[in-house]
């Protein structure tokens, strides 16, 4: 079903590593997907979920929309080819909870997203990643999306203690959820050390569970 | 902020720790996990060096790949196979109850976690598929996470979260006859947008809500996150202890009365404040069909496909993109659209009561010619309390095909699927895209009754049609 081959092996070239720690800024190119609802099926046909790893899905990214657009697909053009930020409409992620959607992004590239809102699971899924989603009005996306698709040779950072995406001749104001920022430039957006920290706590809350300790009796808040 | 509602008090309930960040790390009292969902976050689990948390608040079974044909082992697609093999040898290794294939009680998560009596009021309910807002028609918050929130779930029994708001949506009046769960959620929907939700958690409320059985109840809590909304609930009461009581995971004897005045005081409070409230009346309501590529894209069977300038200003790039893909004009009746395929099935309405709806309509009928239809039950169970009822002869009889339970052709990951441009009346949730396995397939959402009726005529058919031919 894929097509492309060209495209695809080149994107998978550029070698891989995971986002890790603090996150203070995203370096690099930025490319425009437009459309509002883009949802998760489209970023990852439920057939590519067939798989025990996440390794092989960064050349499967929109697989059918690729197809379909026969080389005319934002991420089949060659000047996108590299881009780390990714321009996105309106409730970007919805429907199915895979992950294997930011994961696919994640594997082809993208290290940040910005758009105009996001489902709230994709959202969930990307901090998860390591991949600041952050939110901007209408008329600044779209002023984004203008000036990348006319040209998009130069590289933006993407600051995310000044929320500003940025480079010598630009500037736009960018904004977080309230407390994301924070997650990544603290490095606390890999929640699982914190959890298992908290196992004590864990433990006094299971036994006052009423549906944990056969309904017996227990003070309701 | 909401305050006194069922949202609030099992919130409360469950706060083990405040995180930096802001977010609050909330004990998970069920962990629901099947074969697409788990497996990286197992891996993730042993790179880690961790074990499960608490395996008894874990548990699986095999619904997304499974096929629906023979599911004789090992299954003839190999990815397949690995995926089942992969779940199986996970669960054996963590000790975590498995419901497989033949165990009598496998099926799609959503349907066997409250046949089971699993899902019960009161508890938080994660699993690593957005459609688990279901277990919230039982006064449980229970919500979709992704595959890295699995392994959180699986090492510490717990997620960081943050607190949703609370919409109540009030609905007064009764659903009219031949008017189903699946209308009024999709016409919800429809009215609040696909993005109306975000951020909150929807609790159904109001007559219509109150005098709907179990299953209906799940169907309207399935898609809330269809409208946006991560989880949605109902407030627990008679209709759902009587649902629950004697199901081998339900509290028995003494510690059943003790549940139920627990349960009770979880209700939202009469003086419970909301952060919005919206109010709409079933009685309104006609049968409702998907015509675009969102959920939301729905109208009436008696209406005709909206016209662009009719439709607000920023939906209306996603409308043209739905016209081009539905391939179906503005102005177009729906009624009298031609169908390919139609499928009865899935965790929205894949249960006994829709088998049973949709049955009415195709009893002593045929299905049209070069109509393929069929009907895939929910669960083991499911399929065997219809085959108990005689449904699977009836369906077989009038030229439907009778499978063996899964999500089939929901989402198309086993080989039921749509092929080129087919165009299906289907009970499901999404008419995405590509969603049933083509990547120019087209779905049309209704409830199993006008699947059954599309069936029977080979097109979009208002169902209260043949409702009145049938008695």
């Amino acid at each position: 079903m894929l097509v492309n081959k060209k495209y695809i092996y080149e994107s998978m070239n550029s070698s891989f590593t995971f986002p890790k720690g603090q996150i203070a800024n995203i370096k690099g190119r930025c490319m425009s997907l437009k459309g509002d609802d883009i949802d998760t099926d489209r970023i990852i046909p439920a057939r590519y979920l067939k798989c025990v790893s996440f390794e092989s899905l960064g050349s499967q990214v929109f697989a059918d929309d690729r197809y379909q657009g026969n080389g005319s697909h934002p991420f089949d053009l060659d000047k996108n080819q590299g881009s780390t930020i990714l321009i996105v409409n309106r409730n970007f992620g919805c429907g199915s909870s895979r992950e294997h959607a930011p994961q696919a992004l994640m594997r082809w590239g993208i290290r940040s997203i910005i758009g105009e809102s996001f489902a709230e699971i994709f959202f969930g899924n990307c901090l998860a990643l390591g991949i600041p989603c952050a939110i901007g009005s209408s008329e600044l996306i779209k002023e984004i999306q203008d000036l990348i698709e006319f040209d998009n040779s130069e590289e933006f950072i993407f600051d995310l203690k000044k929320e500003q995406l940025f480079n010598a001749k630009t500037n736009w104001d960018i904004k977080f959820q309230s407390g994301v920022q924070e997650m990544f430039l603290t490095g606390q957006w890999d929640a699982t050390s914190t959890l298992i920290k908290n196992s004590s706590k864990l433990n006094d809350l299971m036994a006052h569970l009423p549906y944990l300790q056969n309904f017996n009796p227990v003070k309701l808040n | 902020m909401s305050t006194g509602t069922l949202y609030d008090k099992v919130w409360d309930l469950h706060r083990v720790a405040e995180l930096p960040g802001g977010s609050t790390q909330m004990f998970i009292g069920l962990h629901l996990i099947h074969e697409v969902t788990s497996p990286q976050a197992f891996a993730a689990l042993k790179d880690m060096q961790l074990s499960v948390r608490c395996p008894e608040r874990t548990i699986a079974t095999v619904d997304h790949i499974v096929p629906t044909l023979s599911q004789k082992r090992p299954f003839l697609d190999p990815l397949a196979e690995e995926m089942l093999s992969t779940l199986e040898s996970n669960c054996t290794k963590h000790q975590i109850n498995f419901y497989g294939l033949n165990s009598g009680q496998q099926g799609i998560v959503h349907v066997i976690a409250p046949e089971l009596g699993l899902t019960q009021p009161g508890m938080t309910v994660a699993c690593g598929d957005s459609h688990t807002s279901t277990h919230g028609a039982f006064g449980a918050i229970a919500f979709g996470i992704g595959t890295s929130q699995v392994r959180d779930v699986l090492a510490s029994q717990s997620l960081a979260m943050n607190k949703l708001k609370v919409r109540r949506i009030w609905v007064d009046g009764i659903l009219n006859k031949g008017v189903y769960a699946k209308d009024l959620i999709l016409y919800l929907i429809k009215s609040m947008g696909v993005k109306g939700g975000v951020g909150y958690a929807y609790e159904f409320a109001g007559p219509a809500i109150n005098a709907l059985n179990m299953e209906e109840r799940m169907t309207i809590c399935n898609m809330s996150i269809e409208g946006g909304a991560r989880c949605g609930y109902v407030n627990p009461d008679s209709i759902t202890y009587n649902y629950l009581k004697g199901r081998p995971y339900a509290p028995k004897g003494q510690a059943w009365d003790r549940a139920i005045e627990w349960w009770g005081k979880l209700s939202t409070d009469s003086m419970a404040t909301f952060d919005d409230e919206i109010k709409f009346n079933a009685s309104k309501i006609s049968p409702t069909v998907t015509w675009g590529i969102t959920p939301g894209q729905g109208i009436g069977i008696d209406e005709v496909i909206p016209i662009l300038e009719s439709i607000p200003v920023c939906e209306r790039s996603i409308a043209e993109e739905a016209y081009t893909y539905m391939n179906l004009k503005p102005g177009q009746p729906i009624a009298g659209v031609p169908i390919d395929v139609c499928f009865i099935g899935s965790c929205t309405n894949g249960r006994l009561s829709d088998l049973r709806d949709a049955a009415m309509i195709a009893k002593n009928q045929k299905v049209a010619k070069g109509v393929k239809a069929f009907v895939v039950p929910g669960s083991e169970q499911v399929s065997k309390a219809a085959k108990n009822e005689g449904l699977d002869e009836l369906f077989l009889s009038a030229g439907f095909e009778w499978r063996e339970p899964g999500c089939s052709m929901c989402l198309a990951m086993n080989p039921d699927r749509l092929t080129g441009r087919q165009i299906s009346a289907s009970s499901s949730n999404r008419n995405f895209k590509g969603r049933q396995g083509s990547a120019t397939g087209r779905t049309l959402l209704m409830s199993p009754a006008m699947v059954a009726a599309a069936a029977i005529t080979g097109e979009v058919t208002d169902v209260r049609n043949l409702l009145d031919v049938s008695e």
